[in-house]
């Protein structure tokens, strides 16, 4: 009789501490992933502050050259041919909901503000994620398997300072002068469909341009690009070069995965970053 | 007794739960070739990962030049892995840069050289390891001998004091096995470097280490001379050892030592006394002219294919052979007279220099440049002995009667004659 008394007791404690695990399970996840994202920005940052650390090394010019020809120069038909689109849907949708209140005259003031202020540094920075970001998240990755990294520590080159840094250099470089372009060539697109295809006048157009933009919106947005090249650069860096450490998978998956993760992180980083980069600027 | 060069004492590694590792213990002495032993997976590559500072022991201290490295400030540090050089087994080698400027990278940046300087010394690594026609190919575009040999003109080039060979031969055929070997063997003792390999190739590794380490069960269960190695009794032995000697002999039809050894035990107990046997000691020589001339390749070719010969005309009789030196084979022939080696002595040579002539140079003729053949010296020495003679002195009494018995000759200059 005590002895199935104390069996049965034991099975209802385990009952229970079953039934809390199952409540805590959720919180055990949020902890762990807290944790091991407090533990990826720590790492993070201590990555690209040893990057930029090494800037200034010798041979370094003409390395970041290479990536600023890479980073910047080849990305700029993809980034010319979106924001032209971009800034025609820009005119196109907001001569149509201007015109409603007689206000078409200020197009041009709403298409360059908006691809200036916001969808210019935005939209480039997701391009180029999309274009060079993930190439280098998978470059580095493919490095780093086959043991070229390793072979660097070996020869005494300092990897962060041969593979990172010339990378992360050339995206300061490179970020702020695709958005100028961008931004440029969406106001040229603005001008394509309110003007040449909706009939707005030019003068009308340019004027609003010029009367409303102000040196504090442009700074605003290379501000913003620049805080998207040191993330896209360090995420896509980050991800490639610690792709051996994965425990989602190995070898070429784990390039994969990292590249999948670089642009994802990216672009989710890029949106939260605008928001507060905004609130701070405004 | 000397300090050793890089020590391991009591070194721990783990990954995760499953220790590779456990309590190691070694000592690489300075301007030595040692290699390192042992089934795959056995943890070899993770040990020489560790002496380069790739990889960090979960416990343990490793020395270099009797200093513990954690005990060192990063200078220290940094100066003593410059004295390094690794070949990865993989060779990773960067497949986005040609054959020369993978060769030139440690080089371009790590000193301050000048390009004229920089081509100079790369140009003639590239040729010392007979990769002239590759300079501007990329890696992807070479087979996978010439990728090793890529990787191991990079690891040279800044004529490192120490260098870490990890399975230097590995996915390469017999003949071009032997000549990284010989390759390696040659630059340890024209540069006076520090070898440490990582091999499979037993007997071959024996021919150029001074020192074998044996890693067995995550621990280093032996460290001395090949010879040394030859009496050591452990499971290592059985398991390893005796794997990988049956299959250079199903490779190359010759007997490692060991195995000869036994053999040799076995019909000197077998025969009567009184009834006599031969052993014969065959050589080749202008090696070293072949290998200046035509390359590491083309003296291993020559060497492989006179070991298939020997093989092949003695073993017919019983004979069975081993390679004693770089150059030199030992045969012994059973229940032989004199009088019967002579006449397959005859034969050997006629059959080796028609058939083994071409196969051997067929594969070099368009290399040798007019005036540029090299004539290889075949010797041989016969001696006769009885099983009550010490078989040292009997291969002494062969050796000492070792004279010419035929030359190969390098077909263009045959031509060139005709």
């Amino acid at each position: 009789m005590a002895i199935n008394e104390t069996r049965q007791n034991r099975l209802e404690n385990e009952k229970k501490q079953q039934e809390d695990i199952l409540l805590l399970r959720p919180f055990t996840l949020i902890g762990r992933s807290v944790i091991s994202g407090v533990n990826h920005l720590g790492a993070a940052t201590i990555f690209l502050c040893l990057a930029i650390a090494k800037t200034f090394g010798r041979k370094q010019f003409f390395k970041t050259l290479q990536q600023v020809y890479y980073i910047g120069a080849r990305s700029m038909t993809i980034i010319m041919l979106v924001s032209l689109f971009t800034g025609m849907v820009l005119g196109l949708q907001s001569y149509h909901a201007l015109v409603k209140f007689g206000a078409q005259g200020a197009v041009g003031s709403l298409v360059s503000l908006s691809l200036i202020m916001e969808l210019g540094p935005v939209l480039t920075a997701i391009m180029i994620t999309a274009r060079a970001g993930s190439a280098i998240a998978a470059e580095i990755g493919i490095q780093r398997i086959s043991e070229q990294i390793d072979a660097l520590h070996t020869m005494q080159i300092n990897p962060l300072q041969y593979l990172v840094s010339p990378k992360i250099t050339a995206a300061f470089i490179s970020f702020p002068l695709l958005t100028a372009v961008f931004d440029l060539v969406g106001i040229i697109g603005g001008y394509i469909s309110g003007v040449i295809l909706l009939g707005l006048n030019a003068g009308v157009y340019t004027h609003s341009v010029k009367a409303y933009v102000e040196m504090t919106d442009i700074t605003n947005g290379f501000t913003k690009a620049i805080v998207f090249a040191l993330i896209v650069s360090t995420v896509c860096c980050y991800q490639g070069y610690f792709a051996h450490m994965r425990t989602d998978g190995r070898g070429a998956k784990a390039v994969g995965l990292a590249t999948t993760s670089a642009v994802v992180i990216s672009c989710v980083l890029i949106l939260v970053s605008d928001y507060i980069v905004t609130s701070l600027l405004m | 007794m000397a300090i050793p060069l890089i020590e391991f004492k009591n070194v721990i590694k783990r990954f995760g739960t499953k220790t590779v590792l456990d309590r190691v213990n070694l000592q690489i002495y300075e301007g030595e070739v040692t290699t390192i032993i042992g089934l795959s997976g056995s943890g070899k590559s993770v040990l020489l990962k560790q002496m380069i500072g790739l990889m960090k022991p979960e416990e343990g201290t490793i020395l270099f030049r009797g200093k513990p490295l954690a005990e060192m400030k990063k200078k220290e540090i940094i100066a003593s892995f410059a004295q390094m050089s690794y070949m990865f087994q993989d060779n990773a080698l960067f497949d986005s840069m040609t054959v020369y400027e993978n060769v030139a990278l440690p080089l371009v940046e790590t000193t301050n050289l000048g390009k004229a300087e920089i081509d100079r010394r790369v140009l003639a690594r590239i040729e010392q390891t007979e990769l002239g026609d590759a300079v501007h190919k990329y890696p992807s575009e070479l087979s996978g001998g010439m990728q090793k040999r890529v990787a191991l003109a990079r690891a040279l080039i800044t004529d490192p004091r120490i260098v870490l060979f990890d399975e230097p031969t590995s996915g390469q055929d017999p003949v071009r096995k032997n000549a990284i070997l010989t390759m390696i063997a040659q630059y340890q003792r024209k540069f006076g470097f520090t070898a440490i390999l990582v091999s499979h190739e037993i007997p071959d590794v024996y021919f150029i280490s001074n020192r074998i380490l044996a890693l067995y069960d995550r621990q280093i269960v032996f460290q001395g001379t090949p010879e040394e190695l030859e009496n050591f009794d452990h499971p290592f032995k059985d398991e390893v050892i005796y794997s990988l000697e049956a299959l250079q002999k199903e490779l190359s039809g010759l007997y490692s030592k060991r195995q000869f050894e036994i053999l040799n035990r076995v019909q000197m107990k077998r025969k009567e006394m009184g009834e006599k046997y031969c052993v014969i000691i065959f050589a080749l020589e202008e090696l070293n002219e072949i290998i200046a001339k035509l390359g590491h390749d083309a003296a291993q070719e020559a060497i492989h294919a006179m070991g298939l010969y020997v093989d092949k005309h003695f073993g017919s009789l019983g004979g069975f052979s081993t390679r004693h030196r770089l150059n030199e084979f030992i045969t012994m022939v059973p229940y032989s007279e004199l009088g019967d080696i002579q006449v397959v002595l005859q034969d050997f040579i006629k059959d080796f220099q028609e058939k083994g002539n071409n196969e051997i140079w067929a594969l070099y003729r368009k290399l040798v440049p007019p005036g540029q053949c090299v004539d290889l010296s075949i010797l041989a020495g016969v001696a006769q002995g009885r099983p009550f003679d010490e078989i040292d002195s009997v291969i002494e009494s062969a050796r000492a009667q070792q004279k010419e018995i035929g030359r190969l000759r390098c077909i263009e200059r045959r031509r060139e004659k005709r």
